[in-house]
């Protein structure tokens, strides 16, 4: 979320109750300031908890570190978590480890792309993308024992010409996650 | 300037779509950036300027699809960006701030609009009055595949279309419908339907987009997964799994009104319009607030001399960019809201 004020990203988030009506804003640290709401200094918070998040931060920043940035935008994996948004193209690569979870959360677990493919892609990415449709479906069928339409599919991706012994047990694979 | 006035488009004037006692308007939009260049979190202004340019030339200039008009944000007047704000063509974000971005419209009903230069490079977006995504969708749809035989998408198979934010990734598909639940909320079950479509993976937003309130019992739900599943499936799960059940809920809730608390649905949608016909002074607020209970009384058949187009017609020119455009000149606050009060009485009284 992007600040009210200006560009930068949101990081200030006051709720307040105005003649009874709620009241919101989202402000980045700078507008914050200059709109007078204080923003808690680490100081107030008890040493002992303190520690504990900064020991939390200082382990992520260390694995933050490892992983390289991006070699094509430069961007650090640190920066994207910020933010919330990639440099490039290039990042999903780049980040792919660290993303998969982020993306199985927000996205109902989904990690792998079935829908529309570009036709200038030709025909390769389209039948890729045919061939992972059918493998879900194989394996959703599976997964409800729904044994006639399976075989079905099954005859479709032999059709397709995949390696049934691999795709099965792909599916069984899947069915059984 | 460039198509932009006061007129509001047919889209929302004729609602093609179905539903439209509950449904204000239906849209999906797409995200789609340009192969070869950064997302705009790491672009420089001139990747943006070639970006605009690319876009410009190929979709615009060459005619790939009719009727289009191009706007550019930078060099654009701030009232004309907010009248495209509140008409939904273009996002608050986008329009702030003088890097070089874009909206391409459709001329003259404006239901494609196509953001150049947003969080993606391209933001497309077709929207209906009322209910009306599959149809909706079909037109993207083709529009998308022209775009993609003159500009490659940044594509990847595994992830599909790449954005910005990972929340879109995929098929990059936002899918949404604007609902007008005044019944619901009334009864006391708004609630219900909100808790309903979160468990179901759903953003329910305010009036005025992202983290605003609801306002005039409006709301905008929209679909938030956009990998894993078909855009079909996205669609169908949408429009004819959860609005139907939601539109169902609330017809439900108006009719138990009806048969149970009519006197006091007749009191506030009556106390709705004497106010539109009386007030000396409205602010923007309030007058949706009352449009809303206006359109209540419209559907249910309590006000015969007002449709729905003039009461969406209405909502919009309350707004106050359309009523500075309306009014034909810059209004501070205080003359704004005596204009829209002025404004209000002369188009609900002399109906």
């Amino acid at each position: 979320m992007k600040c009210d004020r200006c560009d930068n990203e949101a990081t200030v988030h006051e709720v307040t109750i105005h003649k009874g009506q709620k009241v919101e804003k989202h402000l980045c640290e700078q507008c914050a300031q200059e709109d007078g709401i204080a923003i808690q200094s680490a100081q107030s918070i008890p040493p002992s908890l303190m520690q504990q998040f900064t020991v939390g931060i200082g382990q992520q920043a260390q694995k933050a570190n490892r992983s390289p940035s991006c070699t094509n935008c430069g961007m650090s994996y640190t920066e994207f978590r910020q933010h919330g948004l990639l440099g490039c193209p290039d990042c999903y690569h780049t980040f792919e480890k660290q993303l998969l979870p982020l993306l199985e959360r927000a996205q109902e677990g989904g990690t792998d792309h079935i829908g529309k493919t570009p036709n200038r892609s030709v025909g390769a990415l389209k039948r890729q993308r045919q061939l992972t449709v059918l493998r879900k479906q194989l394996a959703d069928a599976l997964a409800s024992e729904h044994y006639e339409r399976a075989a079905e599919l099954r005859d479709e991706l032999r059709d397709a010409g995949v390696d049934l012994s691999s795709a099965t047990a792909d599916a069984d694979e899947d069915a059984a996650t | 300037m460039n198509g932009i006035d006061a007129n509001i488009g047919d889209v929302w004037k004729e609602p093609s779509g179905e539903a439209t006692d509950v449904v204000l308007s239906s849209r999906v939009r797409l995200a789609r950036n340009l192969a070869g260049f950064n997302f705009l979190s790491r672009a420089t202004r001139d990747d943006r300027r070639q970006i605009t340019r690319i876009v410009q030339s190929r979709l615009v200039q060459s005619g790939l699809i009719d009727s289009l008009v191009w706007v550019d944000l930078d060099k654009s007047e701030s009232l004309d960006r907010l009248v495209m704000v509140e008409r939904r063509l273009i996002s608050k974000q986008h329009a702030k701030g003088d890097e070089p971005r874009a909206v391409i419209l459709s001329e003259p009903d404006e239901r494609l609009s196509i953001m150049v230069n947003e969080e993606d490079h391209l933001r497309i977006q077709m929207m209906r009055g009322g209910m009306a995504l599959e149809d909706a969708y079909d037109e993207i749809d083709a529009i998308d595949d022209k775009i993609e035989s003159v500009i490659e998408y940044a594509f990847c198979p595994r992830f599909g279309y790449l954005t910005a934010c990972p929340t879109n990734v995929g098929a990059g598909i936002r899918v949404s419908a604007m609902l007008h639940l005044p019944a619901l909320k009334l009864i006391g079950e708004i609630d219900k339907v909100r808790r309903a479509a979160k468990s179901m993976n759903l953003a329910v937003r305010g009036f005025y987009g992202e983290g605003s309130e609801a306002i005039g019992e409006i709301y905008q739900i929209s679909n938030q997964t956009t990998l894993g599943k078909t855009e079909r499936d996205i669609l169908a799960s949408f429009s004819t799994g959860i609005m139907p059940k939601i539109i169902e809920y609330e017809r439900h809730a108006r009719r138990r009104l009806m048969e149970n608390r009519r006197e006091i649905v007749e009191d506030r949608v009556n106390r709705a319009l004497g106010t539109l016909r009386y007030a000396r002074l409205l602010n923007a607020d309030e007058a949706i607030r009352l449009l809303s209970q206006v359109r209540l009384g419209v559907v249910l058949g309590m006000i015969e001399d007002l449709d729905l187009s003039t009461v969406a017609e209405l909502m919009l020119i309350s707004q106050p960019a359309h009523l500075q455009k309306v009014i034909g000149t810059e209004l501070n606050q205080a003359q704004r809201r005596a204009a829209r009060a002025a404004l209000m009485r002369d188009r609900v009284a002399s109906h």
